[in-house]
């Protein structure tokens, strides 16, 4: 018997021994545990066990007051909403198990753009199964190869998407500097097609737009232009269709982008424009065309929740109350906030760091209230932000207790 | 221009991003040697942009990787124009 039969095993340590692809997530999943060790309550999983209202719900054990949904107008317990998407259930069925082109389009769907071309006062209105779908399909199929994309830096991601997924030249500016929008404007190569994507709000810092001068310039550069209103709609502009009618331009946006998971309550997304051939799309939008069309009920109920919305304006005032009240409060407080004065129903309160900002996150939910934990890479210049989101439902007292907690947790973990 | 005269123009362009005083060659790369993120890549993107009067638009400049393509690049388009 040689020697080497009675010695072990010893296989060669391979290189790259437990490296697989999954790897690349190791550094998240280090800084995940790092905070977590800590013994701070998991800010990215929440669970709310019961929903009482638009702004309540017993989350993690607790009740709890919503101040980070997009759930702005309170549409989603609205009676009418509720019953209209209970009728579409029991006629229509719970789903449509098609695409659009195909079995998915029902009455319900041709419903719910004609509501959006009256509450957008346009010619035509395209709905998709969300509102991630709607910008991935119309940008990356309205801008093709040979074409220019010229989009501000802090747009959505989504918005970003529908760029890696198209074939265009992808040009981005400085936030909101309309300098440098018209420099890049201008030093496209002549006769290339060009589309400028702009948001009403931005939802990180809920900073707006300076939509009036931005479309204007774009507009002499022979740009086309997009515009994602997806935090304004309901709320902003005097019928609340956003920035751009707010700013006197909705005219000459080409492209208005939306979505049912905010303001209208449900989920879905949506393009309307006034573009005579806008109609093609429906046969050339991968994203809408490879996937199932929305629930028979969602779509009622966001055909309901959009006609109610045109006469919205007692709420859309109350809203305005509401995030005026609280900027206000924040800011006599001590809290660095994101804008100087309140621009739209979100407000965002900068941290000194992630850890300071996830013990404050869970010091207002053992308080009573939830507000989202922003956090790079979603949000610009690497900041950590609690970010409010107002609901035109918070009654006067609420947003009261609302700053009593935040001046509580701020002081418990020594921001103010 | 030529390649040079590019080269001295990128180098002066360069020193304000480059906070820890990377010694610059063809080889250094944005990502790793010089650690740049994405809002440093926009800010000294638009820097040479505006001083050569040209676009690098994000699919050029995801081809480009280190301080030698760049200033390949950026002559071939300042030539180009």
């Amino acid at each position: 018997m040689s020697e080497g039969i009675s010695q072990a095993d010893r296989p060669a340590v391979l290189e790259g021994e437990g490296r697989d692809l999954f790897s690349k997530f190791d550094p998240l999943i280090a800084m995940r545990e790092g905070l977590l060790a800590g013994g701070v309550e998991d800010p990215f999983n929440l669970v709310m066990e019961k929903v009482l209202s638009p702004t309540r719900a017993i989350c993690n054990g607790r009740e709890t007051i919503l101040l980070g949904t997009y759930n702005y107008m309170g549409m989603t317990f609205d009676r009418d909403v509720i019953e209209a998407g209970k009728q579409a259930l029991t006629e229509f069925g719970s789903g449509t198990t098609g695409s659009r082109v195909l079995n998915g389009t029902y009455q319900g769907h041709k419903e719910v753009e004609r509501a959006l071309c009256e509450f957008y006062a346009m010619d035509h209105a395209m709905v998709f199964s969300t509102g991630y779908q709607a910008n991935l399909g119309i940008i990356s199929t309205i801008a093709g190869k040979g074409d220019y994309i010229v989009l501000d830096i802090d747009s959505h991601a989504s918005i970003w998407d529908g760029c890696k997924l198209g074939d265009a030249e992808i040009v981005p500016f400085k936030h909101n500097d309309i300098e440098a929008m018209e420099k890049r404007l201008r030093r496209i190569p002549e006769g290339a097609g060009k589309l400028v994507i702009l948001e009403g709000v931005y939802s990180m810092l809920g900073d707006i737009a300076p939509l009036k001068e931005m479309v204007a310039v774009a507009k002499r550069h022979g740009a086309m232009v997009l515009v994602d209103e997806a935090h304004s709609m309901g709320f902003i502009g005097h019928h609340g269709r956003g920035v751009a009618e707010d700013q006197g331009c909705l005219e000459d946006v080409d492209f208005v982008i939306g979505t049912f998971s905010k303001s209208v309550g449900t989920v879905g997304g949506f393009c309307v424009s006034n573009h005579p051939k806008f109609e093609i799309l429906r046969l050339v939008c991968r994203p809408y065309v490879f996937t199932a069309s929305l629930p028979p009920s969602v779509v009622a109920t966001a055909a309901m929740s959009i006609r109610k919305l045109m006469h919205g304006s007692n709420k859309r005032a109350h809203l305005w109350e509401n995030s005026k009240t609280l900027h206000q409060g924040l800011k006599a407080l001590g809290f660095q906030l994101g804008t100087d004065e309140p621009q739209s129903a979100i407000i965002a309160v900068i941290m000194p760091d992630l850890e300071r900002g996830a013990m404050m996150w869970e010091a207002l939910i053992k308080g009573g209230l939830y507000v989202n934990l922003a956090r790079p890479p979603a949000t610009p210049a690497n900041m950590t932000l609690l970010r409010c989101s107002l609901c035109a439902e918070h009654t006067e007292q609420e947003v009261q207790t609302i700053l009593g907690i935040f001046e509580q947790a701020g002081k418990a973990i020594g921001i103010i | 221009m030529d390649r040079a005269q590019v080269d001295t123009t990128i180098r002066s362009l360069i020193e304000p991003f480059n906070k820890k005083g990377v010694a610059i060659e063809d080889s250094t790369s944005f990502a790793n040697d010089l650690e740049f993120d994405s809002l440093t890549v926009m800010d000294f993107v638009a820097a040479i942009e505006d001083e050569f009067d040209i676009i690098i638009s994000m699919n050029q400049q995801a081809e480009i990787e280190n301080y030698g393509q760049l200033v390949d690049a950026v002559t071939k388009m300042a030539t180009d124009k």
